[in-house]
């Protein structure tokens, strides 16, 4: 019943809590190999999709499906092991765990040896977990922070911490890439490397890649597909310049933001 | 069992519950303010009842001359445990706080050992509280209705702090938000003393009694009653004075009743509260009227 | 610095370690050795416990109970079943105990086992509560078990306990189960596996968003430092030659956490020094309970003193050097390697 091209949907996502209904019927289907977006004010829900998304949330209605078999329901880690990666708004690095440490934990999901073979030191956990330390790089090598590798995660600059998130995302070998707000706090010249950071890896990752921002900019360029929220709602879906000039989006949201993008 | 017998055992019940009740007060006031389990509490208690007996032995002051004093001298001595011990941990990691709650708990538990020996001693009683009142077959003694009335007092006095003060404004908006209560020029650290104070004067009220009732002191007396105390906060939902009533109260009965009825689980006396505990953890977290706080992702 | 390198080097340092032991058997007093015992006992538990609480950020306060579960068993297993128709005067041993007999190595084994049995049981409920709740719930899970051991007279001789216990725990078995214990602990805080404990600890919620499923290592870390507070249990028991449920009152898990503390939260080797100096500062404390006729005179020992210093400095080590000894950084031979080249270069 999917579609071919789809990759992940979603169908009537609605979120409560208590009496505040925080999503109200969220339905999506994501292009496979598409970059798309999801705007809208602050405390729209766009966060709260990616929760329930990524199996933090509950949905209180509605399912997910990742190529027509449904995951909604199920815990977050298992929701990961299927394909969906994530960042967080506020990052969130393993602080005290060096750079190339965080990225290690992003692969052990597809690691084969487990703790009882690390303490009888058999040789298959050795050369796998060489063989994970050398793929790690490969990846801290796609972001630019190999140089960085022996440092604590915490240590980091604002955007080097970003793309070091991207690169743990990255280690859990997705297909869907949830991105929240990859450019908060970045000036114009990083947010244009962001762009292009972002198209690379959807090229070199195989990804399809859902994004929040608040950065109008980034978000018209980059998307091929925009679903506005507005008080939990969908106001609108489609493509950037539909988008632009929906009366509703700009009444809701562009309006006085964005009046002269 | 007979109706009297039921009834003694409700009145004993009720003499414990209200004594849990008292400790679990401050438990559940500190832990609403600052979510930290004061471990030291119990030791409190323990030192209010040992004031007492110092007090009437040493300087041979009168019984209720004596137990003022040592309500107000444990209330000094709670504020002090927070403003060493506590408040410089305040922004640190909570487990941090817990710690050193722990250390002062052993603190003051082996410099009471140091100072008073770890041999138990007898109570003082003063002899009104001890002539049995006999109404048909129940044998009451006066004890058993001092406690309840007392503590009950105590209690009443409580709720008009928390809710007919400025002081009480400012404990339960601490316990919202800590950080907003800073910004709107709320005293937080008097205010957050004063909650100790107030915590630490009912556990000596407690603990003073407990000795009338169980008139034997020792410097780990404090341990389990204190135990048992949180549990009844934990219970009742902590960070809720009422709960920690109610929960208190519960305990007592629970206690007593289990081991009227059932004899043979007197051993097991001690271990029932904690069973309560984790099933209490584990199955309404927040209590009987605790409010719920999720994790933000 | 090269793989084998450091293989190299830790076996010379478990070989110094054996000339060591060896000459301490011939040339230190009983008292010593006894010292040096319970160095290895300590160190083993400490870093149990930091396995748990330091890497995994599980705090426990339940360790009594499973060194608890770990000496029992163990006694009852060494114990001849001669020994144990003398010992159980409340009521006779049920047929299991008064029957079951092992050698040293296995009871040991077994007391840890059932540990760690405890520990997956007793985990697979509690390990859903977060910080201070867990920690109070394992408590009382310690309080349990000691409120079970007074009242089991069959299996556990009630509130008298056990006596004679055979002093099977010489050095070379305290000191083999502690370089056991460091070798598990390390390689698995090496690999992988280690990583994510970490992980676990900095951030659940990242943790689970990278696929970690983090109740099961939780349950996993809680298990394995169970079953190491077990074996440290056992061997007390035989160290002691006397166990009671009294002996496992919370004190016993606090001074664990007192070593884990000072040591430094998330470092082996932290562990592995606070071991040795709280032990040894433990046994010297002793002299303050102790009378002392200082010149003719008697200066009577002051109990309760020793824990006094005791708390007082576990409360200044919280209050103004919170990550202890180490933080969370660790001695490697790496790291002293490029010490001595340092100092050897100028």
């Amino acid at each position: 019943m999917t579609r071919d091209g789809i990759i992940l949907e979603a169908r009537g996502l609605t979120m409560r809590f208590g009496g505040l209904t925080a999503v109200k019927e969220f339905s999506a289907a994501f292009p496979r190999g598409s970059i798309c977006g999801l705007i809208g004010p602050n405390g729209a829900g766009k966060t709260t999709c990616f929760n329930m998304i990524t199996g933090f949330y509950r949905p209180t209605e509605g399912q997910v499906f990742l190529n027509g078999g449904p995951i909604s329901g199920r815990p977050p880690y298992e929701v990961c092991r299927a394909g969906v990666a994530r960042t967080f708004q506020n990052i969130r690095l393993f602080g005290n765990e060096t750079v190339l440490q965080n990225v290690l934990i992003g692969g052990h999901l597809r690691q084969k040896t487990g703790w009882l073979a690390a303490v009888l030191c058999l040789p298959a956990h050795f050369r796998e977990e060489r063989a994970m330390r050398e793929r790690a790089m490969e990846l801290l090598d796609a972001v630019g922070l190999a140089h960085l590798a022996g440092e604590q995660a915490s240590a980091l600059p604002y955007g080097a911490q970003r793309r070091l998130e991207i690169a743990r995302a990255l280690a859990t070998r997705p297909s869907f890439l949830l991105l929240d707000e990859p450019a908060a706090g970045m000036n114009p010249q990083e947010t244009q490397e962001l762009m292009q950071f972002i198209r690379n890896i959807r090229e070199g990752f195989g990804l399809t890649v859902l994004l929040i921002e608040h950065d109008m900019k980034l978000v018209m360029n980059i998307c091929e597909q925009i679903w506005v929220l507005d008080y939990g709602e969908t106001i609108a879906q489609g493509e950037p310049a539909a988008i632009q000039s929906d009366p509703r989006v700009i009444e809701a949201y562009l309006g006085e933001e964005c009046a002269d993008a | 069992m007979n109706s009297a017998m039921f009834i003694q055992h409700l009145l004993n019940s009720l003499t414990l519950g209200s004594l849990y009740a008292l400790i679990a007060i401050g438990y559940t006031m500190v832990y609403g303010i600052l979510r930290l389990i004061n471990f030291a509490h119990s030791e409190i208690f323990m030192l209010g009842a040992y004031f007492v007996f110092w007090g009437v032995t040493l300087f041979s002051l009168p019984w209720p001359l004596a137990m003022l004093l040592s309500v107000v001298f444990t209330a000094g001595l709670g504020i002090l445990v927070d403003r060493v011990a506590y408040r410089p941990l305040r922004d640190a990691p909570r487990i941090s706080a817990l710690i050193s709650a722990i250390g002062v708990s052993f603190f003051l538990q082996n410099v009471a050992i140091v100072f008073f020996q770890a041999i138990p001693r007898a109570v003082y009683r003063p002899a009104w509280l001890e002539n049995p009142i006999i109404l048909g077959e129940v044998r009451l003694l006066p004890l058993t209705l001092f406690v309840p009335a007392l503590s009950l007092l105590l209690m009443l006095g409580l709720v008009y702090v928390v809710y007919r003060t400025k002081t009480g404004l400012g404990m339960r908006a601490i316990s919202k938000d800590i950080e907003t209560s800073y910004l709107m020029g709320v005293p937080v650290n008097r205010i957050i003393a004063i909650t100790f104070g107030i915590g630490s004067a009912l556990a000596a009220a407690s603990g003073i009694m407990w000795a009338l009732r169980y008139p034997q002191l020792q410097p780990i007396m404090g341990g389990i009653p204190g135990f048992k105390a949180f549990i009844a906060a934990v219970f009742g939902g902590i960070g809720s004075i009422q709960g920690a009533v109610i929960g208190g109260l519960v305990l007592g009965f629970i206690e007593i009743m289990t081991v009227a009825f059932f004899p043979d689980l007197a051993g097991y006396r001690d271990a029932f509260a904690f069973i309560l505990l984790i099933a209490i953890l584990l199955y309404k977290p927040t209590g009987l009227l605790g409010a719920r706080q999720e994790d933000k992702v | 610095m090269h793989r084998s390198t450091a293989i190299s080097l830790n076996v010379l340092a478990v070989a110094a370690l054996g000339l060591f032991l060896w000459w301490a058997e011939g040339a230190l007093d009983g008292y010593k050795i006894q010292i040096l015992n319970l160095i290895a006992v300590n160190i083993i538990l400490a870093l149990s416990l930091n396995l748990i609480y330091g890497f995994t950020g599980l705090f426990s306060l339940g360790h009594a109970g499973f060194m608890a579960i770990g000496a029992y068993v163990c006694s009852i297993l060494i114990l001849s079943p001669a020994q144990k128709e003398m010992l159980f005067i409340l009521g006779e041993a049920l047929p299991l105990v008064q029957e079951a007999h092992a050698p040293f190595l296995v009871a040991v084994a077994a007391g840890g086992l059932a540990a760690a049995l405890a520990g997956l049981l007793v985990g697979l409920p509690l390990l859903k509560l977060g910080d201070d709740y867990l920690g109070i719930a394992t408590l009382g899970f310690a309080e349990i078990v000691r409120v079970i051991a007074n009242n089991i007279p069959r299996v556990t001789n009630g509130a008298l306990g056990f006596k004679g216990i055979p002093d099977y725990a010489n050095l070379w078995w305290n000191y083999g189960w502690c370089v056991f214990t460091l070798f598990v602990v390390v390689r698995l805080l090496s690999s992988n596996t280690g990583n994510v404990f970490k992980a676990i600890r900095d951030d659940e919620i990242a943790a689970k968003a990278m696929g970690v499923n983090v109740f099961r290592h939780k349950l996993l870390s809680f298990t394995i430092g169970s079953f190491f507070a077990g074996v440290g249990g056992a061997l007390l028991a035989s160290l002691l030659t006397t166990i009671d449920p009294k002996m496992f009152l919370f004190t016993l898990t606090f001074n664990v956490l007192m070593i884990v503390v000072t040591g430094g939260l998330g470092s082996i080797t932290g562990s592995v020094l606070a071991g040795v100096g709280i032990t040894v500062l433990l046994e010297w404390l002793r002299f303050v309970e102790n009378p002392v006729s200082l010149g003719g005179f008697e200066l009577p020992g002051i109990p309760g003193m020793r824990m006094v210093i005791f708390s007082l400095a576990l409360i200044c080590i919280i209050l103004f050097r919170r990550e202890g000894l180490m933080g969370m950084r660790e001695i490697t031979w790496s790291g002293l390697g490029g010490l001595f080249a340092r100092k050897g270069g100028r």
